[in-house]
């Protein structure tokens, strides 16, 4: 009986690692350029679990690579958090609570509102780290003693 | 002027995640910043007397176009019925996070309790000061989400079972809720309430869809409210969390996500109708009743104030049925109370769950010598709830009940005059069983509780008796501002325009 | 307005499979579901039969833009609707794990300690 160290066979993990290289770029795209296309960091951290978990499935539970990831999901998250209100509470010195208070770009480009761009980074750690962490406490949880893991807010 | 409004949900955030840095270095430290933050939260909602404003996301005030096609802003508005709450939950907050520094054991989980706690806060601000329905209903579900972690803390099998019923039936009202703002989106494009309640006054929204929209409102937030046929969940849920959550549980989430949000969105936004105000009048009675007999059969001390939780919301919604300002005032008078008592009863309930090892009322007694500071506490909170003179359950009672007799609805003042009844003789039991009555031979060796336990149940009960003394004067302050939000006393102006004048600064009529 | 009903058919399915089912994850499922298709409904009030997907190019005339596109604000509040929903189930499946745990059975109906 195949446990959760050992992943899945040859052939997927070879297919993982290209199509994870796909996904983690998508994602990055999706909450980087969230200004200007549908996305933003919520779609973006979405996307980045999701390889994740396929990373997860691919690799094994406890041996894989995310398992190491998993010390720096609550930091991560974090980080993301506060950042997220740093930059709305620096938006005081604008005038308002949230309000773009970096130098703008040309119109379109990346470089347009980077306020955006700062915000749509720190939803996406926020949003990637915190479902990871919490998809990792349910690999985790050991059925015998009553939880590793405690899931994060 | 407005700027700071968003402070209230920005302090308990920060206030949560720094507790989740803590988690490794400093876990000890975590029940102080709650503290801290509460305070600070309860000096900001004592600062913003008078107050009210409006403060747009990002600065994007309402900006209309040539032909009056954009209307953009995100907006947190603080008026006075958002005020009134803002300070309840600063200060049933405060209680709870004092009560927690000593109920608490210094176990592994501590620091995201105390996480959850920062963030169940900042979820109750957020919904109180939300302009429009979408924020709203976030808010909801993100203090929502917090109290399911929290009434699974200790994860024994029956916690998580009461967390798994308590998530099932509130995912239901918050889908409900998810299909009402869809349903109003859909019809007037709107999604900021003050607009939504212009666009529906306009008569910009079918009768049908208005009416779907509605239930599926009243489905939702009287779920949270756990209004009597929807109250399953909530019997099971405030026990089994930990005393200082079940103390924010039924003192203020079911206040602010179930109360608070039914008079803004059926208020402000839908507009009071017969129909409307027939189904909180039928909620309430059946609340009011159904909540202490069902309490009769229980020997649970936590058990019985949940189930007179409901009893006493029902006594809130059928003040709101009445539609008038004095109905509004004495309602939210009674949220208000009930914030107050509550809150003192299940903090003092687990303080005598720490004395006599129990929570069993039949094995309960006679504690009055060995821990004095809470029986006192506990006896104050009874004489509240029970409506006696001069704490302040008796006005508010009586002032509902003078609302509904001017109102001419004279049948539902005897219910509700029954019903108070049926609380004073449940809790004269508790107070015989718990408090008085001979001591059992297995508790000789009981002591008291920790000070950090019984001075923020003092506190709470010496509000009480501020309250009840104090009444006329906070009826005309703090209560009236609220009550005028959201239904104008003497003028006829719809009660909708004065929260849009709040919202846009200029009068819309 | 057929796909209106169909979609409110699905969150009936949800529905009853989040309160009829016994066994916990079909529960979960059910409850999965009706998340979904509430986001779908909430998609579809944004829809406009043959319009452009909201993005905006340069030199576009934005007035001519939001007649032709369809509604993006829709979508964003999906978007947030569906990292909550996504949050709920998470911790559903985590108290299904610990339930499981403690009672060694998925069937609601043999866990009982609490009473009525």
């Amino acid at each position: 009986m195949r446990s959760d160290r050992d992943g899945l066979s040859v052939i997927v993990q070879v297919v993982a690692r290209w199509t994870l290289v796909l996904i983690v770029v998508y994602g990055l795209g999706v909450a980087f350029f969230g200004h200007l296309t549908p996305g933003g960091g919520f779609v973006g951290g979405v996307v980045l679990a999701c390889g994740f978990v396929l990373a997860t499935l691919a690799f094994g539970g406890r041996a894989g690579p995310a398992a190491a990831l998993h010390r720096w999901a609550a930091s991560l998250e974090v980080g993301g958090a506060l950042t997220f209100l740093g930059m709305a509470a620096l938006g005081w010195t604008a005038g308002h609570f949230m309000q773009a208070w970096t130098p703008r770009g040309a119109d379109f480009t990346l470089a347009s509102a980077p306020f955006l761009v700062v915000l749509n980074l720190a939803i996406l750690l926020k949003v990637g780290a915190g479902l990871f962490a919490g998809f990792m406490a349910l690999v985790l949880f050991d059925r015998s003693t009553g939880g590793g893991g405690g899931r994060d807010a | 002027m407005g700027t700071y409004i968003p402070v209230f949900v920005a302090l308990p955030l920060l206030a949560g995640f720094a507790c989740l840095l803590l988690k490794g270095p400093a876990p000890r430290a975590t029940p102080w910043i709650s503290v801290a933050s509460m305070l600070g939260l309860l000096a900001l909602a004592v600062g913003v007397r008078g107050d009210a404003g409006v403060s747009f996301a990002g600065g994007w005030g309402v900006r209309l176009s040539g032909d009056g096609a954009f209307v953009v802003g995100i907006a947190l508005v603080l008026d006075g019925l958002s005020r009134l709450f803002l300070l309840l939950v600063a200060v049933v907050g405060t209680a709870s996070a004092v009560y927690a520094l000593r109920y608490l054991e210094p176990e592994p989980g501590l620091s995201l309790f105390h996480v959850l706690f920062n963030l169940l806060v900042a979820g109750m601000n957020g919904a109180l000061l939300a302009g429009d329905l979408f924020n709203l209903y976030v808010f909801v579900e993100v203090a929502s989400l917090a109290s399911y972690g929290l009434v699974a803390y200790r994860t024994g099998g029956t916690e998580v079972e009461a967390a798994f019923k308590y998530l099932v039936l509130g995912t239901l009202a918050s889908t409900a809720i998810l299909l009402g703002i869809t349903v109003l989106y859909a019809a007037t494009g709107y999604l900021n309430m003050a607009d939504l309640s212009g666009a529906i006054g306009r008569g910009g929204v079918p009768p049908v869809a208005l009416l779907f929209a509605s239930s599926l409102f009243v489905l939702g937030f009287g779920t949270k409210t756990a209004a009597m046929p929807f109250h399953a969940w909530l019997p099971d849920a405030h026990p089994s969390a930990p005393a200082p959550i079940s103390a924010m549980l039924s003192g203020l989430l079911i206040k602010t996500l179930g109360i608070y949000a039914l008079v803004r969105v059926l208020y402000v936004v839908v507009g009071i109708d017969e129909n409307v105000r027939l189904v909180l009048t039928v909620l309430g009675c059946l609340s009011m009743w159904g909540g202490v007999l069902l309490a009769q059969a229980q020997d649970d001390l936590k058990r019985i104030l949940a189930f007179h939780s409901v009893s006493q919301m029902g006594y809130v919604l059928v003040a709101l049925g009445i539609g008038s300002w004095l109905g509004v005032a004495a309602a939210l008078f009674h949220a208000l109370n009930h914030a107050l008592f509550k809150s003192a009863l299940f903090l003092s309930a687990g303080s005598l769950e720490r004395v006599t090892g129990t929570r069993r009322l039949s094995e309960m007694g006679g504690v009055f010598r060995r821990a004095p500071a809470t029986s006192v506490g506990l006896v104050g909170a009874c004489l509240s709830i029970s409506g006696i003179p001069p704490f302040n359950g008796f006005w508010s009672k009586l002032l509902i009940l003078i609302a509904l007799a001017s109102a001419g609805q004279y049948a539902v003042a005897v219910i509700a005059a029954g019903a108070a009844l049926m609380t004073l003789v449940t809790f004269v039991k508790v107070q015989h069983k718990a408090v008085f009555g001979a001591l059992p031979a297995r508790l000789e060796g009981a002591r008291e509780v920790p000070a950090a336990m019984y001075v923020p149940v003092l506190a709470l009960v010496a509000l009480c008796l501020l309250s009840g003394l104090l009444w006329p004067v906070g009826v005309d302050g703090l209560i009236g501002s609220a009550a005028s939000a959201v239904r104008a006393p003497a003028d006829e102006r719809p009660a909708a325009s004065v929260y849009v004048e709040t919202v846009h600064g200029r009068p819309t009529r | 307005m057929t796909f209106y009903a169909l979609t409110l058919a699905l969150a009936g399915v949800g529905i009853y499979g989040l309160l009829a089912k016994k066994n916990m994850l079909k529960k979960v499922l059910g409850l999965a579901i009706l998340d979904h298709a509430v986001n779908l409904l909430l998609v579809a009030v944004g829809y406009r039969a043959g319009a452009s997907p909201p993005i905006l190019l340069a030199g576009d005339d934005p007035a001519a833009f939001v007649r032709g596109s369809v509604d993006p604000l829709p979508q964003a509040l999906v978007l947030t609707s569906i990292v909550i929903g996504l949050g709920v189930t998470m911790l559903l499946v985590a108290m299904v794990l610990r339930l499981h745990q403690r009672y060694g059975t998925l069937d609601v109906d043999r866990m009982d300690r609490l009473k009525g």
